[in-house]
């Protein structure tokens, strides 16, 4: 199924926002809006984006490439983002990455077996004063989990297995 | 924090409150709350007076008295006296003699109070973001109004040259003279953006803004719009602030409803309209033709200037770029006058700015200040004194890319005139203080990496400058340090600072700068000595031993 097939509406939405003759402009809210079912971008969707918007698939995939909020490949279902800019450092969250990462058994930016959470570390969140924290991408958009500790963190983690078990 | 027509501060480093200074403080609410004063006299506490000897210290603004030492019994007739009757108690005051060194700094600021000022945030918090009655019972859309029927557009522009308001992204370009470039060029079509896409490491007051008073922003790029003759205007929000995208959409979906975005904006002739565009996680997009190349749809890459924004922006036409906070400024100025803004702040930079205090202090947060406060004040009273009573080593002003500001400059006013005097910059607002038990190369590095991931890699200087930079700061932490380092360092600060294509390259050399300016003896220490005197640094060079003696 094509982007304008599922969701016929919003792109037609997007592509209004834009001058008739700048299309190409539309191409960063449809990656979103391609984005939004499974957290990546898939080949076929960069293909159909290209097509509907006169630039090539290449010219695509480079803005996947170039922007870090988009992914070209399947991650696990909890894409856990810790900030561990300078601010952040100071709170201790290179800690908190570093003893996440070990008690999910995961290096920084991989997924544990079971494909349920991806922990990778992400610049500044803008939210320095309430670290650790770390953000989450879902199909409705993003949720902040501010001044974590690794227990509560781990718990939080269990709750999201039951919800979806 | 409210409006408060005075300040008490008590001193609560270790000697004052082992000689009662938490009674004291404690005696001090009791006393303003028995005279119903809480409304009127905030109270906070000061540490590093570096005075035990006149502890317990109580300083109250705005007269910048200091009564010390104070005992419990001493309260009642402080509060009396000086709070309620407006009379300085003359006998309790610290011997002014022997006031010197540390403390001697709040005798410069006599007169004026240090408190917050909210002009920018008056309505965070305070109203329903997402309900524009709210927004308009709160003074909103009278700016609009007073400009749309009473005010030609080079009048409204008069107005904020008048104000004598900056940039409030980090440069600190006066607003009145850039929007009056964008007036100036002829052409059909022009544009406003708002620059929201704030990836400053430890900045977030554009966020708080945003998501608390959104119509500010759709108000005031409305304003601009008919000052500079556009009908159209895009926010171009960060990525990552879901949020404030939200609160925005609904902001624009609202005014719409009102009539106050759209065609015929108030009866009148005037039509403007507004797009929200989400950024998708690239620090660079913050450069504003970065962000004009991002909205085109293309990879953020600065673009070569001249020509400017203001005559070849985006999609080609003059546009008008201006940050959140720098808009948000522009409707209070327009309603109560330019002179009005000039009460507030210093000469040469009127008006507040808001600042996110973070790092080793014991508060952290955000406060709206006047210009022209020093870090010392920040530190002391809005970060309630660096956490553990350790002692201030640095602050970085204006996250990554800001300058490292040591001890010696902390009684600096904070204006941009002021601080481009003294070398260093003011930068978007953060304001990082850090005490001795940060190693500065340590620093340097975390800031380093940062630099090496966002930079776009289009220009070489940039592209191949921070990661060298990166590579070496690595070596000398990890105690592999030449004395050739130092002189590569110096010569890739040289030319990132001036071959980079845009500020990225530009200033992401600047706080490697200050450490090499302020703190080179430490950078040597663990060139020279293998040693991290902090005690941060791995170091893990193996260390000769002596020759075994036979």
């Amino acid at each position: 199924m094509t982007l304008i097939e599922k969701y016929p509406q919003e792109v037609k939405q997007i592509l209004a926002r834009y001058p008739q003759d700048q299309k190409r402009s539309a191409v960063m809210p449809l990656l979103y809006l391609a984005q939004r079912e499974n957290g990546f971008v898939h080949r076929r969707d960069m293909k159909d984006i290209g097509a509907m918007l006169d630039i090539t698939e290449t010219d695509v995939a480079s803005l996947v490439g170039f922007y870090s909020l988009y992914h070209d490949e399947p991650a696990g279902r909890l894409r856990i983002q810790v900030c561990t800019d300078l601010s952040c450092a100071l709170r201790g969250a290179d800690d908190f990455l570093a003893a996440l990462c070990e008690s999910l058994g995961v290096e920084p930016g991989g997924t544990t077996p079971d494909g349920l959470v991806t922990v990778e570390p992400v610049m500044c969140l803008a939210a320095c004063d309430k670290a650790p924290l770390f953000q989450v991408q879902t199909g409705a958009g993003l949720e902040y989990h501010e001044r974590m500790t690794i227990e509560k963190t781990l718990e939080w983690i269990e709750s999201r297995k039951e919800a979806a078990s | 924090m409210n409006f408060s027509r005075s300040m008490v501060l008590v001193s609560s480093d270790p000697e004052s409150v082992r000689r009662g200074a938490d009674e004291i403080y404690a005696l001090f609410e009791k006393e303003i709350a028995a005279r119903d004063m809480e409304g009127e006299i905030s109270i906070s506490r000061l540490t590093d007076t570096g005075r035990p000897d006149a502890a317990p210290i109580v300083v109250i603004y705005p007269e910048a008295v200091v009564y010390g030492p104070v005992n419990a019994e001493n309260v009642k007739e402080i509060v009396e006296e000086h709070l309620y009757k407006g009379r300085v108690a003359e006998h309790l005051l610290a011997p002014t003699r022997e006031l010197s060194g540390r403390i001697g700094w709040l005798k410069t600021r006599k007169g004026t109070l240090p408190a917050e000022k909210r002009i920018v945030l008056r309505r965070a918090g305070r109203i329903d973001p997402e309900n524009i009655e709210e927004y308009i019972a709160e003074d909103g859309y009278q700016a609009l109004a007073k400009a749309l029927t009473g005010m030609k557009a080079t009048e409204v522009i008069d107005v904020l040259k008048e104000s004598g308001l900056q940039g409030r992204g980090g440069a600190g370009f006066p607003t009145g003279l850039k929007w009056s470039f964008v007036a100036g060029t002829q052409s059909e079509k022009k544009y406003v953006v708002c620059n929201a896409d704030e990836s400053e490491p430890g900045t977030f007051k554009d966020r708080v803004i945003l998501e608390g008073d959104p119509l500010a922003i759709i108000e005031a790029m409305t304003i601009a719009g008919y000052a500079v003759g556009a009908d159209e205007g895009f926010v171009y929000v960060r990525g990552e602030y879901k949020l404030a995208q939200n609160r925005l959409e609904n902001a624009v979906k609202q005014a719409r409803e009102y009539g106050l975005l759209g065609k015929n904006i108030m009866d009148t002739a005037f039509s403007f309209d507004i797009h929200i565009h989400s950024g998708a996680g690239a620090y660079i997009c913050g450069e504003e033709t970065a962000l004009l190349e991002s909205i085109e749809g293309k990879r953020g890459e600065p673009r070569s200037r001249p020509p400017y924004p203001t005559t070849e922006g985006l999609w080609g036409k003059p546009t008008l770029v201006n940050n959140v906070e720098t808009l948000a400024n522009v409707p209070p100025i327009l309603l109560n006058g330019g002179q009005w803004y000039r009460q507030f702040g210093t000469p040469s930079s009127p008006g507040t700015k808001v600042y996110t205090i973070l790092g080793n202090v014991n508060f952290t947060g955000l406060i709206e200040v006047p210009m022209g406060i020093t870090l010392r004040e920040v530190v002391n009273i809005y970060g309630q004194g660096m956490k553990d009573g350790a002692t201030f080593k640095l602050a970085q002003t204006g996250g990554s890319s800001g300058s490292v500001i040591p001890a010696s400059l902390q009684d600096t006013p904070m204006d941009f005139e002021s601080f481009r005097k003294a070398g260093v910059s003011l930068g978007s607002g953060a304001l990082l203080i850090c005490d001795e038990n940060t190693c500065v190369v340590d620093l340097a590095l975390v800031l380093q990496k940062f630099f090496k991931f966002e930079s776009c890699g289009k220009c070489t200087p940039c592209r191949v400058g921070t990661g060298r930079i990166h590579e070496i700061l690595t070596g000398i932490v990890e105690g592999r340090g030449t004395l050739k380092d130092m002189e590569n360092l110096d010569y890739l600060v040289d030319s990132l600072t001036r071959i980079s294509n845009c500020g990225l390259g530009q200033t992401a050399s600047v706080p490697i700068n200050d450490v090499l300016k302020y703190f080179r003896p430490e950078l040597e220490a663990h060139i020279k000595l293998g040693v991290c005197p902090c005690g941060v640094c791995p170091m893990s060079a193996p260390v000769k031993e002596p020759a075994a003696v036979a």
